[in-house]
């Protein structure tokens, strides 16, 4: 099985200065029984997209005609904390983010979004601010992320380290899906299995 | 504590052993912390890049695994180790009835079916409704036995955390990771940080497990812990009953941590023996005498240490849309023009405006709708019997809609065994059947929009129990005195408690 690789990126980016945004808020938990077949991009932020009686919530900044292309989020402290549901990473993915920027996120958004091709990418605090300002001062503005680089370049030029598992980069780069790595290891795990069986609880 | 004196403790620790032992068996002696402990036990292989394929015992499976059975079925490969696989509708099963027919949404009832199907077909061990054990996964393991000590535990749902309260190494996982424990009975992970959490002392009257969860996540934050597993350690922790210790690891995820675990001891061993799954006889004392190696070693080092001291602690309330929004029931709404950093200063006033609350207002005093005793976090029989002894001899107040959700068909039997149901229903309490039900609305049970909930449940996110939904987690018997007040109410006052 193979993912989509990652490619170079350079797209709007979206800014949402509220810190801990959570994955109820990503995708709300009345979509969580819709197979996978479905566009999770249509769910994404539902509820902070409409206005009670269904109207689109103009002060959201994905509604904002210059943001509603964004593929890249750039969000304050612990984006994607609470529930383990991965459908918060296919909602993003579907509507065609695929990089997050955040000072942190919760570890298992973390670990979901590397799977499904979302690059999560860690900032300093200081430089995260920087994007936020300068996003929300130039609505539709750029960013470009090189994954093989490890690099992000802000809309004024300014450009960004980040750190990322070699194994992990090499996977998204190359499109390769973890689990067949893993199932290539099956002997190791039958080994260990052996010498462990005989002590377990 | 000072880490640098734990170092010097340490060193002279290992001094006087190097007396009596050759280098290489003090080096492996070397202080170890529980989680390291469970960790290496696990480790089947390291990658080159330090991420370790961990060996898992446990896999508890419920109804939202759908899509993980499924990638399954596109690679066609089977389930590894059914034996180790334990699965139960928790999240879309109705709770005025077993039946699953009930659920008015087919997509909802299809869940529930498809993991009684899928687990048929995988020779996965299933407790489906009309089984009286059915109920919260983060219940029913520890009930069940199924949650021992030492154990490497995951599940698809981030309340996993729940289980580390045996002793256990326990966490949740997306659905790609459930289906890979699945094929492989294993997890890449990536070596977490550990972080103890120390309280020490004799909790007030009124002041719950949750009372001390929710005064952590308020100390350290939403964020304070990620990238950690925390172990809950000191006097306060000792004395929990194995309960309270399922509630303070339950919400270990609301703290950002990727689990959260305490020391096996006399409680869990008493609290386990005679389980259903827990070993019996000459494994029952093996088991018994590997636990009793387990918890952390004198001199072990922590990356992080916090201390609390349960004198200080008060029945807590949540005002805001983050579990770190928390305050004692006697404080007043904080102002948002009190706090400098700007962004800080939007989440709290759009927090407070999602909530309809005013800054400088009373927390006590503030009118409620809704009530839901339950969950993961509190469905246990310790939590309805504390929340049934508020309740007796009074009515919920009027406009109130108040449910008892108990978290298993087998702590519903017990509460009406003691007569619980008797209590809360003539005070006017719904009684229901068992499930996740208004924790996060997924069958259908949710809190209308507007409305105002006091939850014994683990969120209080935007939306988190229905679109529109404000919630206000508290301790079980702080939900008990706001039914019967119509208000959140310091439940010290209805039970004769001077503060």
């Amino acid at each position: 099985m193979s993912l989509q690789a990652f490619e170079l990126l350079e797209a709007i980016a979206l800014p949402i200065t509220q810190a801990n945004v959570d994955t109820d808020q990503i995708l709300p938990a009345r979509y969580l029984q819709k197979p996978r077949a479905n566009d999770f991009g249509a769910y994404l932020f539902r509820d902070l997209r409409d206005r009670a009686g269904g109207t689109d919530n103009t002060t959201f900044m994905l509604n904002q005609p210059a943001y509603k292309s964004s593929r890249i989020v750039v969000a304050e402290r612990n984006f994607g904390c609470g529930s383990s549901r991965e459908h918060a990473v296919w909602a993003l993915y579907d509507y065609g983010v695929r990089a997050v920027i955040a000072p942190s996120f919760g570890d298992i958004f973390y670990s979901n979004a590397l799977k499904n091709g979302l690059l999560p990418i860690v900032q300093p605090a200081a430089v995260v601010v920087a994007l936020l300002t300068c996003l929300q001062e130039n609505p539709g503005a750029m960013i470009s992320v090189d994954l093989a680089a490890q690099t992000i370049q802000s809309p004024e030029g300014f450009i960004h380290d980040f750190d990322i598992n070699p194994f992990t980069k090499h996977c998204l780069l190359q499109g390769l899906d973890e689990l067949d790595y893993t199932l290539d290891q099956i002997a190791r795990i039958e080994d260990f299995e052996r010498r462990y069986e005989g002590t377990s609880n | 504590m000072n880490k640098q004196t734990t170092k010097q403790e340490d060193m002279t620790q290992q001094t006087d052993r190097i007396k009596h032992t050759d280098m290489k068996e003090q080096i492996d002696k070397a202080p170890q912390t529980m989680f390291e402990k469970i960790w290496s036990r696990h480790k089947i292989m390291e990658r080159e890049d330090g991420q370790v394929l961990l060996y898992v015992d446990r896999h508890l499976v419920q109804d939202g695994s759908a899509p993980a059975f499924e990638m399954l079925r596109q690679r066609g490969v089977p389930v590894r180790a059914p034996k180790r696989t334990f699965a139960t509708p928790d999240h879309y099963v109705p709770t005025d009835s077993r039946d699953l027919n009930s659920i008015a949404d087919p997509e909802k009832r299809d869940m529930a079916n498809a993991l009684m199907n899928d687990a048929k077909a995988g020779g996965i061990e299933s407790f489906g409704l009309n089984d009286i054990r059915q109920g919260v996964l983060h219940v029913l393991g520890p009930e069940q036995g199924l949650s021992l000590p030492g154990a490497v535990i995951v599940c698809g749902d981030s309340h996993t955390s729940t289980h580390g309260a045996l002793g256990a190494l326990a966490f949740g996982i997306g659905a790609t990771e459930v289906s890979q424990v699945l094929a492989a009975q294993s997890l890449w992970q990536r070596k977490p940080k550990t972080m103890r959490i120390t309280i020490n002392g004799v909790l007030p009257q009124g002041v719950t497990a949750k009372d001390i969860v929710l005064t952590i996540i308020a100390k350290i934050g939403a964020a304070g812990a990620i990238g950690h597993v925390i172990e809950y350690a000191g006097s306060t922790i000792d004395a929990l009953s194995m309960e309270g210790r399922l509630t303070v690891c339950n919400m270990s995820i609301e703290a950002g941590a990727r689990a959260g675990m305490i020391a096996p001891d006399q409680t869990t061993f008493e609290y386990l023996k005679g389980r259903p799954y827990a070993p019996t006889g000459a494994a029952w004392e093996q088991s018994l005498s590997q636990w009793k190696k387990l918890p952390s070693d004198p001199g072990a080092i922590f990356d992080t240490e916090v201390s609390l001291k349960a004198e200080d602690m008060s029945p807590m309330v949540t005002w805001g849309t983050s579990p770190e929004n928390a305050l004692p029931i006697s404080a007043c709404i904080p102002d948002p023009d009190s706090v400098t950093d700007a962004d800080r200063k939007l989440d709290m006033v759009g927090a407070l405006h999602y909530m309809d609350l005013k800054a400088g207002e009373r927390l006590a005093g503030v009118k409620i709708d809704r009530v839901f005793i339950g969950s993961c976090t509190n469905g246990r029989i310790e939590d309805l019997r504390s929340a049934a002894a508020v309740a007796r001899g009074r009515r919920v107040a009027k406009g109130v809609e108040a449910w008892v959700v108990p978290g298993s068909g087998l702590v519903k039997a017990q509460a009406e065994a003691e007569g619980l149901d008797r209590i809360f229903l003539e005070a006017g309490f719904q009684w229901r059947f068992a499930g996740c039900s208004m924790c996060l609305g997924t069958n259908g049970d949710t809190v209308a929009s507007g409305q105002r909930c006091a939850s014994t449940t683990n969120r209080n996110f935007v939306g988190r129990q229905g679109p529109g939904s404000r919630t206000h987690l508290l301790s079980p018997m702080m939900a008990a005195a706001a039914a019967v007040t119509g208000r959140l109410t310091d439940v010290r006052e209805l039970l004769g408690v001077l503060v």
